[in-house]
């Protein structure tokens, strides 16, 4: 027999014991211990339980219960002060853990495409999304396809525009442009409609210098149909400007002279880099000369099978070195072919 | 073509600012390249669309004056007084000016001399000090007499780079005139398209004006004013090809002496670029920059000597064999037969259309002068011009066609402005062989061309008004304008070409940016695929994830450079190759046939830049074909490592050199982004390989190229780091062949797999090949993978033994394996090994 009473406030005692000695527990360790101690098998509340039995009928559901609630509020108490420890220790960490954010960082081992690869890829880009596919041609050529087919006679004064790599073998030559893909392409796609990329490397006879090497990519676009009109050139070129320039970009044509085509003409864009005000890039005149173009030559036209009297269409040639050269503000054409990691680092 | 405003000013009248001029010349097709401004004002502001350069005169401090006496300097010999007058007052000048010593002394000039003189505080150039250097009168004084202005030589004044002597203005020049406003210039530098040899002239280049801005032209008078005896009967000429040379006009001058020419004259030529010699030669040059002819004078008398005291007979025709010519540069040239020569019957006198003999030049002592004016086929001149790489102003346009109109037009305008300049008198008539006139094409060009073309709607009378403009004689029926070229043009053809070239000119004045821009309306044609270019493109983005550098080579290279990429006794001497007729240096004489040879130079460039070098290009080699002209252009990769495996950081040491295995590892993942099954690794020998460290690459039955740790004899040829260099170089054909068309993928597993390792004992020269075979073979559908994850030697094992661990997966598709099934495998994969290699498990 025992007094209820006391067993009650015994209870009561346990858990103010219990609970301050919580306050003072600091660390993981402590709160296992104190969990141990309090909330353990052989802990004050744990043993109430296991008395219950030596408890007559009438005690035991209140002992029962109040020593329940003991429990549940030293539980709570338990995880509430867990909560806090956990809290301030991460709170210590992460003023603890700081590291110099201005070390460097490790470098991964990174692959890069040449800056010739990625200009050709962006104009691919751009064309492509015009319906322009690429159609690639030979790098050495013969005179017929790099001159005679184009209108370009032998002995003919205009040949005086290109500088030509010549081989040993007679009429065998470097190809000067990419517009001998004109005649290859225009042969296989006759009589069907053509809209072709020709891209490729190119060569000219030149003293290597900053300003002139002596081979380059050069990209055509050319277009044949019926109905194609040197408003559609305008308009095709306008767009790819656009694209490759920004969109705002003003361009202008200004007549010129290459023997497949006519009327020929200079693109100039607006200067990127100063919109137009004047600059050092585009000395002052706030256009850059970018591409050449034109409505395809009859002769041409012929000579790819199509007849000019049904047919036209147009081509525009660019070098994507140069334009690159512009937009990196590239002062030395001979870092494309240098292949100097420092050059090749910064694309 | 440098053409001078003021002279531009003698034929159209221009109210455009230098700025608009240049711009308007430049959207017509005569691209003004830059301004070079003589006295008068630059334009103003920041922007400018075109480059100037030049020198402003002050207008109240560089003006027109007159030397009314020259007088000698009391303490020095090569300087003089000169008592002048600059409008305003009289002063002496102190001057060095040589061509004034001639003056010293001779008190009171009967005709005082005009000069340039600038004053204090005038700024011109440096005449003492190269190019130009600006500098400010300041009052000076030099040997005791007191200096503050000065008379000016042409140099001082940026109109040249003469600096001989003061500047002699002709007698007219107004005394006190700012001398800005007496002759102030711009020289426009315009670039000449090939198409537009007719706008190489003054008179050229304001007949396109007068088309742009609808000012009239005024032309120079075309009636020939002579005063003297005919030259009929003087002299005869034989053309025995008219193909080569159409027209051959002569006039004569006679009791001509040669002189310096007017000052106006002299200025002029060197603003355009050329030379002034005496007012005989110089007439010749003066109209063939005003007119775009080139002309030839002869020494009539001295033709006559030659011919025995007869009328002289021009002959042209081709070199014969072997014939040989000094021209005037003093060159003796050997004449190719196809040079068309103007000779007479004693022997050539002159390369037709390009250069003149030495012999039969003008002198300063010529009186009377026979003037040429022909006109040659171009394409022939051409082909003398390159053969003999002659330039001269007259092959120049001889070579881009000249139109024989003007061969008669020219002779009479020079010799009106030779006797004006030289004195004489000029002979009635022409001598004119015309034996092949020119018919200036018609052409038919429908209104509706124009609309089909160039997508402007023009009614025919619009058309035609354009055309008219540059002085086509057009007709307008219906919707056609028929239109005839003009008589100083070569450049239009006949048919559909002269249409094309007709449509160009409407174009150009109708101002190519005033034509509307509209969007490509054609029907996309059908879409074709590229697999070339993207596979090559591919195996780009696949090595570039690698951790490849992708470089791009020139393409022209030597076999010596090729041959240090083989050991000295593997290079064959008579490999062939693509063969430069005309290199352009030495180091770039054939077309590579190696690209891998191109690479490792590339890695030697870098190799004292960084530690980790890893590179590849993809491009094609050239490989001449015995069978056709042309050779074949196969598309190569080829690739190269050497150095450290990873980029060291602050807290982690640089890496172990690249070895084979990086190689490889690089291959592999490549080749497995393009999915290409069954690539295999064979040991093989290459020359430029180590012997032991060389494998084919083979993908299917192909054989795409070799790889591996280059052979240290080639190693040597090159400045190399310490590292090995690891290289490859495949065909991409033979890889981009073997993609699959298309591949499936492996569902995602949702059981668990189960892990297990095993390490077997075998022979050490087993390859590690076959064992994986084995263990695969052995392990059926349920093994997915087999991973080789050490290899050891040691004592333990023996020699010529090793170990090899391996980490297994076994995985099903449709349920999780129990222990039991796992250990069915594994002791199945155990008793194949051992049964298949000998290898016993390591315990």
């Amino acid at each position: 027999m025992t007094d209820l009473p006391i067993l009650l406030q015994n209870l009561t005692s346990i858990q103010e014991q219990a609970l301050a000695e919580l306050e003072s527990v600091q660390d993981e360790a402590g709160l296992q211990a104190w969990r141990t101690a309090h909330l353990g098998r052989s802990s004050a509340v744990m043993r109430v339980f296991s008395d219950l039995g030596k408890l007559s009928k009438e005690e035991r559901p209140q002992v029962g219960q109040n020593a329940n609630q003991v429990k549940l509020a030293l539980e709570g108490a338990f995880n509430l002060r867990s909560d806090e420890l956990r809290q301030a220790a991460l709170q210590r960490s992460l003023q603890n853990e700081r590291l110099d954010v201005t070390l460097p960082g490790r470098a991964p081992t990174l692959g890069s495409l040449h800056p010739a690869t990625q200009n050709l890829r962006e104009i691919y880009r751009v064309l492509g999304d015009m319906g322009f596919q690429v159609y690639r041609a030979r790098d050495v050529e013969s005179d017929e396809y790099n001159f005679e087919l184009l209108n370009i006679p032998a002995h003919h004064p205009a040949r005086d525009m290109w500088d030509t790599f010549h081989t040993l073998t007679p009429g065998v030559l470097l190809r000067t442009h990419t517009s001998p893909g004109q005649i290859h392409a225009m042969r296989e796609y006759a009589p069907d409609p053509v809209r072709v990329i020709l891209p490729g490397m190119c060569y000219r006879y030149e003293q290597i210098s900053a300003r002139s090497e002596i081979q380059f990519n050069q990209v055509e676009m050319l277009a044949i149909d019926k109905g194609i009109t040197f408003g559609d050139l305008k308009g095709t070129l306008n767009d790819f400007a656009r694209r490759l320039f920004g969109d705002e970009v003003r361009t202008r044509l200004r007549p010129s002279y290459f023997p497949f085509t006519e009327p020929s003409a200079e693109m100039d864009v607006e200067c990127f880099v100063c919109g137009g005000k004047g600059c050092p890039i585009c000395k002052g005149s706030g256009w850059l000369e970018i591409l050449g173009c034109g409505m395809v030559h009859p002769t041409v036209l012929k000579n790819g099978g199509y007849d000019p009297a049904v047919y036209s269409g147009f081509a525009a040639g660019m070098g994507p070195e140069r334009i690159a050269m512009l937009r990196y503000r590239i002062t030395d054409i001979r870092y494309f072919w240098g292949n100097d990691v420092r050059f090749l680092e910064q694309f | 073509m440098n053409v001078p405003l003021s002279w531009l000013k003698d034929y159209i009248d221009i109210d455009l600012s230098l700025e608009e001029l240049a711009r308007a010349l430049t959207m017509a097709g005569l691209e003004v390249d830059s301004v070079k401004v003589i006295g008068l004002p630059l334009p103003e502001g920041e922007r400018h669309e075109f480059k100037y350069s030049g020198l402003a005169w002050d207008r109240e401090k560089v003006v027109v004056a007159q030397i009314d006496e020259v007088m000698p300097h009391p303490n020095a010999d090569r300087l003089v007084l000169c008592r002048l007058n600059d409008g305003l007052q009289e002063q002496v000048v102190l001057t060095g000016a040589p061509n004034l010593y001639d003056y010293k002394g001779q008190g009171p000039l009967p005709r005082p001399i005009k000069v340039a003189y600038a004053k204090e505080g005038a700024q011109i150039y440096d005449g003492h000090q190269p190019g130009q250097v600006l500098t400010t009168l300041k009052r000076a004084k030099i040997r005791g007499v007191e200096s503050y202005s000065m008379v000016c030589s042409e140099k001082e004044l940026g109109i040249s780079e003469e600096h001989e002597g003061v500047i002699f203005l002709d007698d007219d020049a107004p005394t006190g005139m700012p001398l800005a406003d007496y002759m102030g210039d711009a020289v426009f530098e315009i670039s000449i398209l090939p198409n537009m040899i007719r706008n190489a002239s003054v008179l050229g280049v304001a007949r396109e004006l007068a088309a742009i801005t609808g000012k009239p032209l005024r032309l120079p008078q075309r009636r020939l004013p002579a005063d003297g005896p005919s030259v009929v009967g003087q002299v005869s000429i034989q053309i025995q090809d008219p193909a080569m040379n159409p027209r051959f006009v002569v006039g004569l001058l006679r009791g001509a002496s040669a002189r310096p020419s007017p000052y106006w004259v002299q200025r002029r030529l060197r603003l355009a670029g050329m030379r002034p010699i005496n007012s005989i030669v110089d007439a010749t040059n003066y109209v063939m920059l005003e007119t775009g002819q080139p002309l030839h004078a002869f020494d009539y008398d001295h033709l006559r000597q030659r011919a025995h005291g007869q009328p002289p007979t021009i002959i042209t025709r081709a070199a014969h064999p072997g014939e040989k010519l000094t021209t005037l540069d003093g060159v003796e040239r050997n004449l190719d037969p196809f040079t068309t020569l103007v000779c007479d019957t004693e022997g050539a006198l002159s390369i037709a259309g390009v250069m003149g003999g030495l012999e039969s030049e003008v002198t300063p002592q010529s009186q009377t002068i026979l003037l040429e004016g022909a006109s040659w086929n171009f394409i022939n001149v051409r082909r003398t011009v390159a053969s003999q790489r002659l330039n001269s102003e007259a092959g120049y346009r001889f070579s881009r066609g000249i139109h024989p109109a003007l061969a008669q037009e020219a002779v009479q305008l020079c010799l009106e402005r030779m006797a004006a300049w030289s004195g004489g008198q000029i002979a009635a008539d022409l001598v004119d062989a015309y034996p092949a006139p020119v018919v200036d094409p018609v052409v038919e060009l429908p209104a509706s061309e124009v609309q089909r073309v160039l997508g402007i709607e023009l009614s025919a009378e619009e058309v035609a008004g354009l055309l008219r403009r540059l002085e086509f004689t057009c007709t307008v029926q219906g919707d056609i304008v028929t239109a005839q070229a003009p008589a100083h043009r070569l450049d239009i053809g006949e048919g559909v070409v002269g249409r094309a070239d007709l449509l160009e000119e409407v174009a150009r004045l109708y101002g190519y940016n005033n034509i509307p821009a509209v969007r490509l309306s054609a029907s996309l044609p059908r879409q074709r695929r590229n697999p070339a270019l993207e596979g090559e493109e591919r195996l780009r983005d696949a090595l570039v994830r690698a951790g490849l550098r992708e470089v791009a080579t020139y393409r022209m290279t030597t076999p010596e450079r090729e041959a240090r990429a083989l050991p000295l006794g593997a290079v064959q001497a008579e490999t062939p190759y693509v063969r430069l007729a005309n290199p352009i240096a030495s180091d770039r004489t054939v077309m590579r046939r190696s690209l891998l040879a191109s690479v490792l130079e590339v890695v030697e460039r870098n190799s004292r830049l960084r530690p980790r070098l890893a590179f590849f290009e993809i491009g094609p080699v050239f490989l001449p074909n015995p069978e056709a002209p042309l050779p074949a252009e196969p598309v190569r990769l080829a690739l190269a490592l050497s150095g450290a495996r990873h980029i060291a950081a602050w807290d982690r040491p640089e890496a172990h050199a690249m070895d084979f295995f990086d190689l490889k590892g690089i291959l592999e993942a490549a080749f497995n982004e393009l999915h290409l099954s069954d690539v295999r690794f064979e040991p093989t020998q290459h020359p430029s390989f180590h012997p032991g460290k060389c494998a084919l690459v083979r993908v299917g039955e192909r054989v795409a190229g070799v790889a591996g740790e280059l052979h240290p004899k080639v190693a040597e040829h090159y400045d190399f780091g310490a590292a090995p260099v690891l290289a490859a170089e495949l065909d991409v054909a033979v890889l981009l062949s073997c993609i699959p068309a298309r591949y499936e993928i492996q569902p995602v597993p949702v059981f668990p797999p189960v892990l297990e390792d095993i390490a077997v004992v075998v022979d050490e020269d087993l390859p590690a090949e076959k064992i994986e075979a084995v263990i695969r073979a052995a392990g059926g559908k349920l093994l997915t993978d087999v991973r080789l994850f050490d290899i050891y030697r040691g004592d333990k094992l023996g020699e010529g033994k090793k170990s090899m661990a391996y980490s297994l997966t076994y995985m099903a598709p449709d349920r999780t394996l129990t222990d039991q099934e796992a250990t069915q495998i594994r002791q199945k994969v155990i008793r194949r090994l051992d049964q298949e290699l000998g290898a016993k498990l390591r315990s």
